[in-house]
């Protein structure tokens, strides 16, 4: 009974002293989680890693600016390309790990499923690549760094039907972005005058492209309209397009930078000279910005290692979360963080200005029109026109009801 | 109407290259499942193999590509080897479901190990100067790379024919397909057999990794990614025969290029309903024994 007694008693004490160092420590330090959901297995794993290595850069160099008092600690959870697991994990990142935002996300319909999860919980969800168009709309509390397929697809329809191009053909993937593609292509390239001879959706993820691609091939259109996902799927595409000689036979392609991403550049050969794409970035920009973040990316990463735009979103998402930490001194309610983040601008992104919308917290941006050309023996992404300060163009065709 | 002929000659010679590709990485499967019963759903993982070791020899160590080639589909090989001896063989004769297990199993760990140890990112596979671009026939000029797939298809379907109508090893195999028990009864050393049989598999499925990395490009889900399409084709082919999955590579490989050409919007799903009904037709496959 006593011996009982001593160790409840002993408990006792034990615990108040843990109360007090804690209570202590809180004082004296406050820690920012930060819940990243990514793909770092599945069809997209590419993509993923080059988001998380924007991230895990920005956070590297950056560290050290936070306020002496604040810490941050960054939960990672693979998604496996899958929207059910995605939503599944940020179920656990809220309840269980408790963060205070959450970030990632490299596909639209794993967005789609975890957005609603952020208007019920009030937990800041800043998206940095899932571009489908109409998700800042399910939630409150969504706000995106990267960019939507309207924003580059839009303009290169209209900029296709200015080159005195008639007809067009698109071909598009099977799912959300692919759609948004078709439709803001179409939008652009018919509002000036340009006319579709038809349109294709090809499924996912697909290993062989010569089927779709012939039919463009038959149809002769002055100009093709190609979407897929980047990486695996940009390089299958790009082959078809050598193997059946869709160029010689004068058919331009446009599509956005997805077709061509800078890190599978050096895989596609010479089929890409001369291709226009419109994006948000491309490494080939002369900023000084964009060298800076080039010179710390290779000196992280090794020489071989190439960023594109997954990685400047997740890049300037991480700067967006770091700010908002300094700001707040790392004490946000998700009402709080999405005041400021819905205000946040980036005048010196790699990629130029950047700002966050507040009343579509969607991002605004310059949209680069690039053709490809060879610089210094290397295939690159040159930026030859820049349309200054895009805002989302679908938003604003299609106001909220 | 020459443009509807150049068309439909363009899709069958795409569909052709596509299906020896397959045919390739699925031969081997379908013969370990004949020969001895085995579900191995990780038979894509030797392909994944023969694919990363192919463009490593290449890109990194500036190996030309038909000694690289060759040199995958042996390391494929050599690797198999282990691992029938130490794995597969504990469930000859067992349950599929225990099969299926354990080779789903392989798979992901395929995905994880690859993902460490050459990164997520897509293995490049650059076709060496002699095979890029076109060679010309005279009455239409045709891309030299699938013309070469095409080529290399042709030439193994004959050489695996002859060698197993033709030799001793072969007369072997088609022994203990036929019959296991009365093989082993004669003589014939069918745990050898086996191996021998599971390593030239596995070594096919390297060579058609390898040769398909244009086609069917090495990433870490690669074993996962393409599974449907190896199952495919053995299952629709019949188990334990060469010719089988040959037709069968074709079929697939041809119809699904030409329903996605013809029919963009319902082409993928063709491939599968095409599937069911032969199944239904003739469960046990085109050349499979009742």
């Amino acid at each position: 009974m006593r011996g009982s007694f001593s160790r409840l008693f002993a408990g006792t004490i034990s615990a108040a002293m843990f109360a007090a160092v804690s209570l202590a420590q809180g004082q004296a330090q406050t820690t920012v989680k930060i819940g990243i959901i990514n793909s770092y297995s599945g069809f997209v794993a590419q993509a993923a890693d080059e988001m998380q290595k924007g991230m895990d850069l920005y956070v590297k160099l950056h560290e050290k600016d936070l306020p002496p008092d604040v810490k941050i600690e960054i939960i990672k959870r693979d998604d496996t390309s899958n929207p059910e697991v995605g939503k599944r994990l940020a179920q656990e990142l809220i309840t269980q790990n408790q963060v205070q935002v959450l970030t990632g996300v490299i596909l639209s319909p794993v967005a789609a499923a975890v957005a609603p999860l952020t208007a019920e919980a009030k937990v800041p969800f800043v998206i940095t690549n899932a571009a489908g168009v109409s998700i800042p709309r399910m939630s409150p509390y969504v706000v995106r760094t990267s960019f939507t397929l309207w924003q580059e697809c839009f303009p290169i329809g209209k900029w296709a039907a200015e080159q005195g191009w008639k007809t067009a053909y698109t071909e598009v993937s099977d799912f959300i972005p692919g759609h948004d593609s078709e439709a803001a292509f179409i939008k652009g390239f018919t509002d000036s005058g340009g006319k579709i001879l038809d349109s294709v959706r090809y499924p996912m993820q697909n290993p062989d492209f010569v089927p779709f691609v012939q039919r463009v091939k038959d149809a002769k259109p002055d100009v093709a309209f190609l979407w897929v996902p980047a990486q695996t799927q940009a390089t299958a595409m790009m082959n078809a397009v050598r193997d059946l000689g869709l160029r010689d036979a004068g058919i331009h392609i446009v599509s956005a930078q997805d077709l061509l991403p800078d890190e599978e550049l050096p895989r596609m050969g010479d089929t890409p000279l001369g291709l226009i794409t419109a994006g948000n970035y491309s490494t080939a920009g002369d900023r000084p910005a964009n060298k800076a973040f080039l010179a710390a990316w290779k000196a992280e990463y090794g020489d071989q290692s190439i960023p594109d735009f997954f990685s400047v979103g997740g890049w300037d998402g991480m700067a967006a979360i770091f700010d908002l930490t300094k700001a707040t001194k790392g004490k946000f309610t998700g009402d709080e963080a999405m005041a400021f983040l819905s205000h946040w601008k980036n005048p010196d992104s790699p990629r130029g200005p950047i700002e966050i919308d507040p009343n579509t917290r969607d991002i605004v941006q310059n949209i680069y029109i690039r053709e490809v050309k060879r610089v210094d023996g290397k295939l690159a992404n040159v930026e030859i026109a820049t349309i200054p300060l895009v805002k989302d163009p679908w938003k604003e065709l299609n106001p909220p009801k | 109407m020459g443009g509807t002929l150049a068309a439909i000659l363009s899709i069958g010679f795409h569909g052709l290259a596509f299906a020896m590709v397959l045919y390739l990485i699925s031969v081997g499967l379908s013969v370990t499942m004949g020969l001895m019963g085995f579900v191995n759903l990780a038979h894509g993982v030797f392909a994944m193999l023969g694919g990363y070791v192919m463009t490593g020899l290449m890109n990194r160590y500036g190996v030309p590509f038909l000694a690289a080639l060759a040199l995958a589909a042996i390391a494929t090989a050599l690797v198999s080897i282990p691992l029938e001896r130490l794995l597969y063989r504990r469930f000859y004769g067992g349950e599929e479901l225990d099969q299926v297990l354990l080779t789903m199993g392989l798979i992901f760990m395929s995905v994880a190990g690859a993902t460490y140890l050459w990164g997520p990112l897509t293995q490049h596979m650059e076709p060496p100067h002699w095979l890029a671009g076109q060679v010309d026939l005279g009455f239409r000029s045709f891309p030299a790379y699938r013309s070469f797939l095409i080529l290399c298809g042709g030439l193994l379907v004959i050489a695996l024919w002859l060698g197993l109508e033709r030799t001793r090893f072969g007369a072997q195999i088609r022994a203990a397909v036929d019959n296991l028990r009365m093989a082993q009864s004669v003589g014939i050393n069918t745990s050898r057999l086996f191996m021998l049989t599971f390593a030239l598999g596995s070594g096919l499925a390297g060579l058609g990794g390898g040769l398909g990395a244009d086609l069917l490009a090495i990433t870490p889900s690669y074993a996962l990614q393409y599974l449907v399409y190896f199952i495919i084709v053995v299952a629709v082919g019949g188990l334990g025969s060469i010719r089988g999955p040959f037709f069968a590579a074709l079929f697939i490989g041809i119809a699904d290029t030409a329903f996605k050409y013809w029919l963009p919007g319902l082409g993928a799903f063709f491939i599968y309903a095409l599937t069911m009904v032969l199944l239904l037709w003739r469960p046990q496959g085109l050349f499979g024994r009742a």
